[in-house]
Order: structure tokens, then C-alpha cells, then sequence
């Protein structure tokens, strides 16, 4: 909820706060990608794919260690090689496939503002890895995982009926959660919350969308 | 009674529609009338194949689970199943609350395990926070207490609604009447009976009452008591054996392929436990066996739940040896809720001494209780996932942090949304009598499935 120029129920514009509590406006930024050595087993699994995989360099976009857990950005020209190879080869076997969460971005810098979060689990090596696609709302499309993980189904629905993600070669791709009929994708963050005021001993209490926001 | 001839032009318009050529069919619309109208204008030998709505009403079913059965005669040839009717918003609800008020949100989901819904949530906040070190060893302990005692609660749910819907009512009662037990102590420690937000960020809301320990120590002989009655019960019983032996068999292969964690997995023979593989919360200092059967059908299923309840005992009378005098929140006070909770004449609110204390001493307390409370903490930008081992198998939250006071997307990855999937392979080519079972050994709990 970056709120910008929203007033909220106060009248304040931004955030409020000028106690110093919340170290005003240090913001840290996202970790953006990391160099190597990334640590740990991050660099043999990364290694791995990279010599077995031969559009690796191609196909990562950038790769991020934060808090002990690795995410690769995948093009998605590229997710299902590197979804197959992740799966088969010897040295990585991420044989289960956690699921697909969607995020919704607005201010992501490149524009592609739907990402797709694939977490796949090695039980072989007790490992856990993060896919990341992003895709525009304009060609919001990405190939569907459901041949390599048959599990992909319903959590690539799910993501479609919530942020509008296409996933293409999906046997069968409707809506999971909302009506068959229901307008927009709801999860995504220009998309209403909804409510209605409550009143509590003689006031109105806003619809929690509408409460103040401290960013 | 309007009888029509249905032809569907769906597939044209739709580019997801099925593109099969046979689509028509007779629809009977009722509304009224004698039933056997309906049933005599069907030709049996003509219309061999029926479809039946299975739910979202029906008693076992779980909940409001759905179930579009394509029948011949008493046999399933197909199956679909639709979800999305308990469908409440609780993860955009989340965005708009702050990282401690998410967790009373949270609870919400798995409503016959909340406590595994939260601790996942705030294994993944804590993560973020890069606190994971920080928290005090009798956090851990008293969530590792809490969450065995609600996996016997959940596991005694599934035992008893499973043996009410094959006709097992004894089992109805035995199981709910146990679960009681448990619900009482969960409320003594955590003020209610379910939907607890107990769990929170940096530790838990509140110490064990006086009289906890006691309470749980006395509970565990007459829990183990009661296992070993409801295997005397059933597990030579055999109607029981006949409902569940060699229904809905689904091997490793099928539960790896369809993504299917929890007791689906270990009845098939494959001893994945998180709670041992990947552990949490400290569970590897813990000494108890991950239950397997080998045969992959519902009565393996049963057996490795019966056996989980008594290795969950285990656990817990471990817990309450490890439970040591110490803090029950983390150190750091720009994370930790201000206030200490107490029981007052008015029921749970801040201590009185906390009342005191920024009412009368300090004013800097006064604003730091303030600005905890109204506006949280901040959590830096990133994203983690920390699975837990739930009573259906693996949970995990995905949270995802912009750096600000409120989480900016939480997707929880519940056990019973992806095991449900599993279901048209457990019941198609079984009698419609199995559906029951093979549903019912699922063990879904739609608050899960539908968020």
C-alpha cells in the first residue's frame, strides 16, 4: 500500500509520522541481485543448472540470495526448460512442486508488474527454490508448468483468477475461487478491498481500505 | 417440469471450453412434481451415463466442497470437483491490517488447525525480520506444545467424521468427545477455543496459565488410553476394514506427481515429515518416529493418523520437560507487543501493572505502546516461505514485505487446496459408495482450501 498523494481519514497526505518511531523515510531498498558466491549449497545447485541447462545465462535474469533462501527471475521463454532441468537433472531434483503465488508490483521499475512465484522443494537434498516470472498486464501470458508438474493445475488457476496471469497450455484454465463470472482479479493492489463503514459508540469507523496508512 | 435438448455453444466463444464433439444432452430442469416423472422419462438403456451434483450441501463432503460425479450406473467414470464457496478474502484482508493484527486473520483459515496457519505465517514474518536467532528457546517450546495438541485435535476431527459418514457414529462421539478435552486446555492457554492467534510475531501472545502443565501432564495417559480404544474399535473391525481397504489407492508416485504432502504421503510408504526433514521451531531436538504404511489406500491413512496421535504424545510430554522459566517474547521492543496480557474481572486485556506503567510513569512508554499498537513494526522488503508440517501435510505462507507496516502479500499454500486435487484419481472407477471415504481420507478442511 504505497499510498502517495492519498489523504487518508486524518487528512494526512503520505505518511504521517513525525515521531521519528518508524526511522521516517529510510527506506531500505530490495535486495536487487546478488554477486557470487551466493553461499551455502546456493552456488552448487546454481552450477549445476548452469552446466546442464545451456541457455542458463540467457534464460536468469538476475538471481537473489536473501535470508538464506534463493529465488532465480526466469524469462519466461525459458520457465519450462529450466523447470524441466530443475526436475531431472541428478545434481538439483526439485521433485515437488510447492506452488504458484502470485504478487502484483504497480511501481515495478520494468513495468512488468505480475509476478509469478513458482516454490519448488528437492527432497532429494532437502533444498528449497524460488522461481520468479514477471510479465506486463498488457501480454500477461506465461507457460503453463502443468506438463512437468502436474500439481501446477489448480495453483496456476488460482493465480489466474486472483492477478490475470495466463498460463498457456493449461488444460483447462477458469476460474478457482470467484464466480465463473466475476470481474477483474481480485488480488491485484488497484482492485477495491471493499466494506463498509461500521459505526462504534457514536462514530464511524472506515472501511479498513479507507483507515489511515502508514506505508 | 421443462425437459429441453442442450446444445452447447460455449466452446465456441470460450478458448478454454472443452473441444470435444459430444456436448449435447438432455437437461431436466425440476422445480415440483412427482420424482418419479423425472426418473421414468430416462431411459435407461439410452442414457447410461448421469451426472449428479454431489454437494456443495452435502453432509460429507467436509464442508462446501462440490463434486460433479459423471455416473454409470453405481460406478464414478468422471469426477470434477468445485471449490470456491467458503472463498472469504482473508489474504487481501491481510494487506490491510499490520504484520500483528494479520495473524487473527490467518488463524481463520485452517479452522481445525489455526496454530499451524499461524506459526507458518510468523515463521515467515520472523524470517523476514532476521530475528529467527533471537527467539527464545521457550517460544519454541510452548508452540511446539501447542501445535501436537492441535494435531491430536485434528486428527481426532478427522477420525470422527470419517467414521460418522461410513456409519461409525460411536466414533463421532468418542473423537468429539476427546477433541473437548483438548479445546479446553487450548483455551485455558490461549484464552479460545479455536481461531487462537496465539502465535505471533517475535513469540507468543501470553505465558501458560498456572495449572497448564498439570492439566496437559494428566491429559496425556488419559489421551493414550483413548488411541488405544479406538484401535480396539476399528482397526479389526470389519466393516471398517471393508469401507477402507483397497479404497482410493494413490501410490508415492501419484502423491509426488499431484504435489500431495501430509499422512497421503506417508500412507503410500514415503516417510516425508517436515517436522524431521526440514525442521522448525526446534523439532529436531525432539525424539519421535515419522509414521508409514505402505499400502496407499485409505486404511493406511487411517493408520498413520492413529499412529501420529500417539507420536504427537510423545512430543508433548517432551515439551513439557524442556519447558524452562525464561521469556515468551523476543527481546527486542520495537518488535515485541508491548503489553503483558492478564485476566481481569472483565475478561483478557493489558495487565493492570502496564496500565500503570505508561499511564502514570513514562511517557516514552506511553508513545511506544502507541505507536506499536496503532502503527506496528516494519518489516524489511523481501520475500520468504517457511513451510510447517500442518495435520494435512506441508503449509506454508509466502510473505512477501515492501519494507512497511503491513504485509504486502501473503499466500498461503494450504495442504488441503492441493490435496483435494489428488481426488478424481482416488475416486473415478470406484463405486459412489467410496467417494465418501476416499474424500473423507483426504481429511480437506475447506477454511483452507478457499481462504
Amino acid at each position: 500500500m504505497t499510498s502517495g498523494d492519498t489523504r487518508d481519514m486524518f487528512g494526512a497526505s503520505g505518511y504521517g509520522d513525525t515521531s521519528g518511531f518508524g526511522q521516517i523515510a529510510v527506506r531500505q531498498p530490495d535486495v536487487a541481485s546478488t554477486a557470487k558466491p551466493y553461499g551455502g549449497w546456493f552456488d552448487e545447485a546454481t552450477d549445476a543448472l548452469e552446466s546442464a541447462y545451456a541457455g542458463f545465462g540467457d534464460a536468469i535474469e538476475r538471481v537473489v540470495v536473501h535470508r538464506g533462501e534463493l529465488t532465480l527471475f526466469v524469462k519466461r521463454e525459458s520457465l519450462l526448460d529450466v523447470c524441466r532441468t530443475l526436475r531431472d537433472e541428478p545434481r538439483l531434483r526439485f521433485e515437488h512442486f510447492s506452488g504458484v503465488s502470485g504478487v502484483d508490483y504497480p511501481n515495478d521499475p520494468t513495468g512488468r508488474r505480475l509476478h509469478a512465484v513458482y516454490h519448488l522443494l528437492s527432497m532429494t537434498y532437502r533444498r528449497r527454490l524460488r522461481l520468479e516470472v514477471c510479465v506486463t498486464t498488457e501480454d500477461p501470458h506465461v507457460p503453463s508448468v502443468t506438463g512437468i508438474y502436474p500439481t501446477a493445475n489448480w495453483h496456476e488457476r488460482e493465480t489466474w483468477d486472483f492477478f490475470g496471469i495466463v498460463f498457456d497450455g493449461h488444460p483447462g484454465l477458469t476460474r478457482i475461487e470467484m464466480p465463473d463470472d466475476w470481474p477483474g482479479h481480485p488480488q491485484r493492489k488497484d482492485y477495491p478491498l471493499g466494506g463498509v463503514p461500521v459505526e462504534y459508540k457514536g462514530a464511524q469507523v472506515p472501511p479498513p481500505d479507507e483507515r489511515r496508512s502508514y506505508a | 417440469m421443462s425437459d429441453t435438448t442442450y446444445t452447447s455453444t460455449y466452446s465456441a466463444t470460450d478458448p478454454y471450453g472443452s473441444t470435444t464433439a459430444d456436448e449435447s444432452g438432455r437437461v431436466f430442469t425440476v422445480g415440483g412434481g412427482d420424482w418419479d416423472d423425472v426418473v421414468g422419462s430416462v431411459d435407461p438403456i439410452d442414457a447410461e451415463r448421469i451426472v449428479v451434483n454431489m454437494g456443495p450441501q452435502h453432509p460429507s463432503t467436509h464442508g462446501v466442497l462440490r463434486l460433479v460425479l459423471e455416473l454409470e450406473g453405481e460406478t464414478v467414470a468422471r469426477s470434477r470437483l468445485v471449490i470456491g464457496y467458503l472463498h472469504t478474502g482473508i489474504e487481501k484482508n491481510m494487506e490491510f491490517r499490520n504484520w500483528t493484527q494479520a495473524v487473527t486473520f490467518i488463524t481463520r483459515c485452517d479452522y481445525l488447525s489455526p496454530l499451524f496457519n499461524e506459526a507458518t505465517y510468523c515463521l515467515g514474518v520472523e524470517r523476514l525480520l532476521g530475528v529467527e536467532e533471537q527467539i527464545p528457546e521457550r517460544v519454541n517450546v510452548i508452540r511446539v506444545l501447542v501445535m501436537e495438541l492441535q494435531r491430536i485435535s485434528s486428527h481426532l476431527v478427522w477420525i470422527a467424521t470419517s467414521g460418522l459418514e461410513i456409519g461409525a457414529i460411536t466414533m463421532m462421539l468418542f473423537g468429539l468427545r476427546e477433541r473437548e478435552r483438548i479445546l479446553e486446555i487450548l483455551e485455558m492457554i490461549t484464552g479460545l477455543r479455536m481461531n487462537h492467534a496465539y502465535i505471533r510475531p517475535g513469540g507468543v501472545a501470553q505465558d501458560l496459565p498456572p495449572g497448564a502443565v498439570d492439566r496437559i501432564r494428566e491429559f496425556l495417559p488419559y489421551m493414550r488410553g483413548k488411541v488405544d480404544e479406538y484401535e480396539t474399535l476399528l482397526t479389526a473391525n470389519p466393516i471398517w476394514i471393508k469401507r477402507n481397504k483397497d479404497v482410493g489407492v494413490l501410490d508415492t508416485r501419484g502423491c509426488l506427481q499431484l504435489g500431495v504432502t501430509g499422512p497421503l504421503l506417508r500412507a503410500s510408504g514415503f516417510a516425508w515429515d517436515l517436522r524431521k526433514e526440514m525442521p522448525y521451531c526446534g523439532y529436531d531436538s525432539y525424539d519421535f518416529d515419522v509414521v508409514t504404511s505402505p499400502a496407499g489406500d485409505c486404511f493406511a491413512r487411517y493408520l498413520v493418523r492413529i499412529n501420529e496421535m500417539r507420536q504427537s504424545l510423545r512430543i508433548i510430554e517432551q515439551a513439557l520437560d524442556k519447558l524452562r522459566p525464561g521469556p515468551v517474547m523476543i527481546e527486542d521492543k520495537k518488535i515485541a507487543w508491548p503489553a503483558q496480557l492478564a485476566l481481569g474481572g472483565d475478561g483478557l486485556g493489558n495487565s493492570l501493572d502496564h496500565i500503570r506503567h505508561i499511564m502514570g510513569e513514562s511517557m516514552e512508554a506511553l508513545i511506544h505502546h502507541f505507536k506499536l499498537v496503532t502503527e506496528g513494526f516494519r518489516v524489511p522488503p523481501g520475500q520468504a516461505y517457511v513451510p510447517v508440517e500442518s495435520p494435512r501435510g506441508e503449509l506454508g505462507a509466502h510473505v512477501v514485505s515492501d519494507g512497511g507496516t503491513r504485509p504486502y502479500r501473503v499466500h498461503l499454500r494450504d495442504p488441503s487446496f492441493v490435496n483435494l486435487q489428488a481426488v478424481p484419481v482416488l475416486i473415478e472407477g470406484g463405486m459412489i459408495a467410496d467417494v465418501i471415504t476416499s474424500v473423507a481420507s483426504v481429511d480437506p478442511v475447506m477454511g483452507g482450501v478457499d481462504r
